[in-house]
């Protein structure tokens, strides 16, 4: 009798009960510093209007909910929630107030992006910061730009459109969804598990320093090794 | 004529081929009496006296290998568009210095080997460097006549500091760009000639397009071939004046003992070499050093964390971060302090350690030559003075790397830049400090283990219960060695009046050398060394102690 109605009617209650579950699990982890409703306290920020791709870059990568709000920033560490009870969970944040939605993935895969291009953005937006590939870097007082290595495209992603943390928001408007996509091929081209480098171990990436200590300590240390041992060696009167 | 010629050689008959190169030779060059001279020149053994061969190794690796790499260096800016093997930067602009340096890395034959043996050898060569100086200064092997030889050595330093960084800087890329930067900020910071300086050497505004091959004949020829001088005279001069030794039995100033050049230093040091670029080599082949495809080609409005200089700079890298950013406004004009200061401390800081020799050779007013090397811990305050100033460089390279502190030891790098502010003070007085005591408890030590010989851990229970430990004397020779050392009083100011009771004017310089040298000799700087006849008293006292 109301079968089309029906079908939204079930579709709005879906939509309804997953709030309801979302909001079920935000009392339980999140609201002792973000507000029972979101508000945000003097212990969090508000979350009205950071949007779904901000609860899924910080839940997924273990960042929320934060063990303490002390300490500089938030480490990443493992997540406990299931992607269901992340869906839930941003299904809730996201009906606080309008923001980024979570990317779907074709707008994340790297597939056919132009690495160079990335490489150039990178460069550009991202390596005062982060390195020159990715290595993470110091900020002021503790804080820290993390290692974008081994880091989801996805979660790279969410990470430039909500800007978490110390980072600042890439929205669609400053960094094209293609630009996007460049950076993440970069990223993946030179600071992944299928990295190559063809000079052979890459000491941490870390330029002149972590150089200068290898140079240090494995080559003036061997050679001071070696003189000893020649200086050891003399030609003396055979003993006997 | 020549008939008769041919039958008078005959009849003396044929020498050996060797021989007979030799006579030629020493016919035009008049190498016979040279070779003649110095083929049995004696070379003291210690592994210490081989570290100065490994910054000569080192120096020759570079320069065959820096060889290599000119035969496909570009050094152009020009801009032009990447289309090499190294796909991450397929359609970059970028120079050509830049593109030919990826060219080298990765479409020449055995390039990026030659590249990294090139960069570990200069990282190996200055480091090496450093430890022969120190060698030389805490043994006290700068002293008469060697002193301008130490000056060489010091100018091989610098120079090759200044090298290093020319040639880092040549490939144009994000990193060494940068640190092009940091000099042409580092210039502009000097009053009223910085900015003219930084328009002769840059051509106009930074970056312009002359500085890569401006660096370039710097690199190559102007630097390198200063050095090459350098290093011949440091050479002949070690030659002349022989090598120092440790002192020890039949040692004396006037002897060297030790191995003859040939064959046993040449066959040493032919091995050594070998062995040099073996381990550099190695290094090169298993571990990648400045990867510009990942860092990228430089332009003036990109920057990266974590760009440090090579580690030859990096103690002024430090002076930079860890500095305060003051300064000053004077009519419409600024002197940035925040730089400038590092700039000169710089400065003050490589020449403190340069002109050293000369400050102790007046204290000490000794002008007799010294071939007997001294050990450190008879040179309390020389030795002091040196960890000080090994302090104050080390606090450098760790402010010039703060931000990798604080990454990697979960430290705010405003707290590790607050620890160096106040060790770049206090570090070097705690090191002179610590440094002093350490050698004089050494000292004592010495002195004990002469007077009442080695611990030899064998413990004796006399009849009537008392445990002794049983010390066995030392050798002879290694009392002597003990004891070889020479110890200077503290100069006097003398009588302040001449015989007449005419009060005598005395110089300031007069009087700030009398208190250096009490504070060099006096009676808390060093432990008088034991005496024959405080031996003698010691052991003729029938075993109790």
């Amino acid at each position: 009798m109301f079968a089309p109605a029906d079908k939204a009617q079930a579709e709005e209650s879906a939509q309804s009960l997953t709030i309801e579950e979302g909001k079920k699990l935000y009392t339980v982890g999140c609201a002792s510093c973000h507000g029972t409703d979101g508000q945000g306290t003097s212990d969090g920020p508000s979350l009205v209007g950071v949007g779904a791709a901000a609860v899924d870059f910080q839940v997924s990568t273990g960042r929320m909910p934060a063990a303490t709000s002390q300490g500089a920033q938030v480490p990443k560490k493992k997540n406990i929630y299931s992607q269901a009870e992340i869906d839930q969970l941003a299904a809730f944040i996201a009906s606080l107030g309008a923001g980024p939605n979570v990317p779907t993935k074709d707008q994340y895969d790297p597939e056919g992006a132009d690495i160079a291009k990335g490489g150039e953005l990178f460069r550009n937006n991202c390596a005062q910061c982060h390195n020159f590939t990715g290595k993470g870097g110091a900020l002021t007082k503790g804080k820290y730009a993390p290692s974008l290595e081994g880091v989801e495209p996805k979660h790279i992603y969410e990470a430039m459109l909500t800007g978490p943390q110390n980072m600042p928001s890439f929205p669609d408007t400053t960094m094209s969804e293609q630009n996007k996509k460049d950076i993440i091929a970069y990223l993946h081209a030179v600071n992944s598990d299928e990295t190559e480098n063809p000079g052979g171990l890459e000491l941490g990436g870390l330029g002149p320093v972590s150089e200068g200590l290898f140079a240090w300590i494995f080559g003036l240390g061997a050679l001071i090794a070696v003189a000893i041992w020649v200086a050891a060696r003399t030609a003396k009167a055979r003993k006997s | 004529m020549s008939t008769s010629e041919t039958t008078e050689s005959r009849s003396r008959g044929k020498a050996p081929a060797g021989e007979r190169v030799a006579d030629w030779a020493d016919g035009r060059l008049g190498i016979y009496s040279l070779a003649k001279a110095n083929m049995r020149k004696i070379f003291p053994d210690h592994w210490s006296f081989m570290l100065g061969e490994v910054c000569l190794y080192s120096f020759i690796i570079i320069i065959l290998t820096g060889v290599y790499l000119t035969l496909f260096f570009h050094p152009s800016m020009n801009e032009v568009e990447y289309h090499g093997s190294y796909v991450p930067l397929q359609g970059q602009l970028m120079s050509e210095a830049f593109s030919s340096t990826l060219h080298i890395s990765f479409d020449v034959r055995g390039g990026l080997l030659i590249r990294q043996i090139h960069h570990w050898a200069a990282l190996i060569f200055l480091a090496g460097m450093f430890v022969h100086m120190m060698r030389v200064f805490f043994t006290g092997a700068f002293r008469k006549p060697r002193e301008i030889n130490w000056l060489f050595g010091f100018l091989l330093f610098v120079l090759g500091m200044f090298t290093g960084f020319t040639g880092y800087s040549l490939p144009d890329d994000l990193l060494s760009g940068t640190g092009v930067r940091f000099t042409e900020g580092a210039i502009l910071s000097m009053p009223i000639v910085g900015t003219y300086i930084s328009f002769f050497l840059f051509g106009g505004e930074f970056p312009g397009v002359d500085f890569v091959a401006r660096f370039y004949s710097i690199h190559i020829l102007l630097l390198p071939g200063i050095m090459l001088g350098l290093v011949v005279a440091h050479l002949i001069l070690v030659f002349y004046h022989k090598h120092t030794q440790f002192a020890g039995p039949g040692k004396t100033n006037k002897n060297v003992v030790g191995m003859p050049l040939l064959p046993v230093y040449m066959a040493k040091a032919g091995g050594f070499f070998f062995l040099v670029f073996g381990v550099i080599a190695v290094i090169a082949a298993i571990a990648q050093i400045n990867p510009v495809w990942a860092i990228g080609p430089y332009r003036p409005d990109m920057v990266s964390t974590g760009a440090q200089p090579d580690w030859y700079m990096g103690f002024a890298e430090g002076l930079v971060r860890y500095m305060p950013g003051w300064e000053i406004n004077l009519w419409g004009h600024t002197l940035v302090l925040g730089v400038f200061i590092p700039l000169v401390l710089f400065g003050v800081v490589l020449a403190a350690i340069a002109v050293y020799p000369f400050i102790e050779s007046w204290v000490t007013g000794d002008k007799r030559e010294h071939h007997i090397l001294d050990r450190p811990r008879n040179a309390p305050t020389r030795t002091a003075f040196g960890v000080a100033w090994i302090t104050v460089y080390m606090v450098g390279l760790v402010g010039g790397g703060n931000d990798l502190w604080a990454t990697h030891f979960h430290l705010s790098i405003n707290a590790v830049t607050w620890f160096v502010r106040i060790s770049f003070f206090a570090g070097p007085v705690l090191a002179f400090i610590i440094t002093k005591r350490i050698c004089l408890g050494l000292q004592r030590r010495d002195k004990d283990k002469v007077l009442h010989g080695r611990e030899s851990g064998i413990i004796k229970r006399l009849p009537h219960g008392e445990f002794i430990e049983i010390h066995e004397p030392l050798s002879q020779d290694a009392m002597y060695t003990l004891t070889a050392h020479e110890q200077y009083k503290p100069a006097e100011i003398g009588p302040t009046v001449d015989e007449n009771g005419v009060e005598r004017k005395v110089k300031a310089s007069e009087k700030l050398r009398a208190k250096l040298s009490k504070s060099y000799y006096g009676p808390d700087s060093q432990i008088p060394k034991p005496t024959v006849d405080e031996y003698k008293e010691i052991t003729s006292g029938h075993g109790h102690h």
